[in-house]
């Protein structure tokens, strides 16, 4: 990867929504080579997609509970850990699912409305398949940084509005 | 401006300074609600957390003493090898560094420790607003030097020896340039060290922009032949380290100029705070990488900026460094002023006049891009609608 494509891809990770002008114009290049590298690179599966970071918290209750499992499991001969993964992954509810080192074997979080919606999907869903041994079920309390972004109000300039 | 009958108690060379027309237009601006700065002479950056940590650190330990009063130790030998490793220029930490309450009092020091009565200090203009009051109130007198856009408000050797006479003793640089953004060249600063050379000036050397250099590698006046034992280096931690609130800055030059400076600086500040010193310490250790971050988001607001003003038809050289732009308003027809203080009301787009940084910045204003990406872009909307009713 080059320095003009990481360039990008630093200020779209921090500003999904800025405008292929924009982008352009900050970086110096043509609205039409922006708009390659863009291309080059979601073809690549390098940009997966373009989401929002959002504090549920604040508007509608949706996804507004969050909890983190710790999953362990006996691996399948031949497909390890994989397989078992895939068939957790495909569920909606589950937000990300990572293969950990150390006393469990992979983190899954998920996202519902409500506690009783976590619990459901864990007891129904997550320790029916048949290869998991145990799980245990974190809820998030609270959200203070999220992906880089801090979820707080005061960010707001400190600066005086002239100074020389 | 003062009346009676308290004003007789005051100084003459008080009186015969100006207010900052930064000042004014302060006053101005934050008198209005909603108004999109991009007056601000600073970083829109908070302080690196890890410089902050080092602070709390310090209290936490107990350092609520004074230093000595030439800095911490341990931060000046920092600074002698930062200097040596950015720039290539080595100053002794024990005798030729002094660390001070921001560039700002590094630069009243250094001008009172060489100015006598009378004696004039040449000053490149448009220029950052304090350098013509503190020459005064150091007892010199201010010469100042037009640069102009067409030469991209580059200094040219001749007109130095066009402003030299018997009683001329300093030339104030300042690279990258407050607020032109202009960056002198190893070339251009070449051929002025000639004419310093030439009649035995002393330069007083402003580079507290010096990390915020976006095109090439930035020469330090010092390193230049022949310069280092003829130049009082002036820098601090304000722009690139985004702490101005911190008032930290520091002065390098030879020894006998900067044991005089610690004079006056030991007599009338004692020392820098100390908290700071230790998140300044931290700075100049572990903070390359958010420098470089920094300078990285400075740089792509320059093209965004550069670009919307081209395309409004406001002519505008291409800053080589710091974080303003300083745009011709001249086709407008309106003073610097007049423009600042119309676009403020009708738009509420605070800019900076470009006058009050000498009488060549006259037809320009001073606009920062150290603001977000969406306010630039608002107040670029914003600046264009304002031209067009005009
Ligand atoms: C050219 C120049 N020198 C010095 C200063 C003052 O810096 P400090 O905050 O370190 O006093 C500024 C601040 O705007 C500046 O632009």
């Amino acid at each position: 990867m080059n320095s003009t494509e990481r360039e990008l891809l630093k200020l779209i990770e921090k500003n999904g929504r800025l405008e292929t002008g924009t982008i352009a114009k900050l970086m110096g290049i043509t609205e039409d080579e922006t708009k390659q590298i863009l291309d080059k690179l979601e073809k690549e599966k390098v940009i997966l997609g373009y989401s929002a970071i959002i504090d549920w918290t604040k508007g509608t209750e949706e996804g507004a509970v969050t909890a983190m499992i710790d999953v362990k499991v006996t691996p399948k001969r031949g497909v390890g850990f994989d397989k078992v993964a895939e068939r957790i992954y495909r569920f909606p509810e589950v937000k990300a699912v990572y293969l950990m080192s150390g006393v469990y074997d992979l983190s899954v979080s998920i996202e519902g409305k409500t506690m009783a919606e976590v619990g459901r999907f864990v007891s129904e869903k997550l320790s029916t398949i048949d290869s998991v041994i145990s799980t245990t079920t974190h809820f998030i309390l609270k959200k203070y940084k999220h992906d880089g972004l801090v979820f707080s109000d005061n960010d707001e300039d400190k600066r005086i509005v002239v100074s020389p | 401006m003062i009346t009676e009958p308290t004003s007789k108690y005051l100084s003459n060379t008080v009186q015969s300074i100006q207010p900052s027309g930064i000042r004014r237009f302060f006053d101005l601006a934050s008198s209005m609600e909603n108004v999109i700065s991009l007056g601000v002479g600073e970083p829109d950056f908070v302080t690196p957390w890890n410089v902050i940590e080092a602070s709390y650190h310090s209290l936490e330990q107990g350092y609520t003493a004074y230093t000595a009063n030439a800095g911490l130790f341990e931060l000046r030998k920092e600074i002698s090898r930062y200097m040596k490793r950015r720039f290539g220029v080595s100053y002794s930490a024990e005798e030729e560094i002094v660390v001070t309450v921001g560039a700002s009092q590094a630069i009243d020091i250094a001008l009172r420790a060489v100015i006598n009565p009378g004696e004039e200090v040449i000053v490149v203009e448009p220029s950052f607003v304090s350098y013509a009051p503190t020459v005064t109130l150091a007892g010199g007198v201010p010469v100042p030097v037009n640069t102009y856009s067409e030469d991209d408000f580059k200094l040219q050797p001749e007109q130095i020896e066009a402003a030299i006479t018997d009683k001329t003793k300093v030339l104030m640089l300042c690279s990258p340039n407050n607020p032109t953004g202009t960056v002198l060249s190893k070339g251009d600063l070449e051929r002025i060290a000639e004419v310093v050379e030439k009649h035995d000036l002393l330069v007083i050397s402003d580079e507290i922009y010096a990390e915020l250099t976006y095109d090439e590698p930035y020469t330090s006046f010092p390193a230049v032949k022949n310069m280092r034992d003829r130049t009082i280096l002036i820098s601090g931690f304000s722009k690139a380290f985004a702490m101005t609130g911190w008032r930290l800055g520091f002065a390098c030059g030879p020894k006998p100029i900067l044991q005089a400076m610690l004079k006056i600086h030991q007599y009338t500040m004692m020392c820098a705070p100390t908290m700071a010193q230790h998140a300044a310490l931290e700075a100049l250790v572990n903070g390359q990488k958010d420098v470089v971050k920094m300078k990285e988001s400075y740089r792509q607001r320059r093209s965004l900026v550069i670009h919307a003003l081209e395309e409004m038809g406001l002519s505008c050289h291409v800053p080589g460094g710091a974080f303003y732009v300083f745009p011709s308003i001249e086709k407008t027809g309106l003073s610097s002023e007049e423009f600042a203080e119309q676009l403020l009301m009708k738009e509420q787009v605070a800019v900076v006049p470009g006058s009050v940084f000498g009488e060549s910045g006259e037809g320009h204003v001073r606009c920062s891009y150290a603001t977000s990406v969406q306010k630039l872009e608002e107040a670029m909307r914003r600046i264009d609608r304002f031209l067009q009713t005009l």
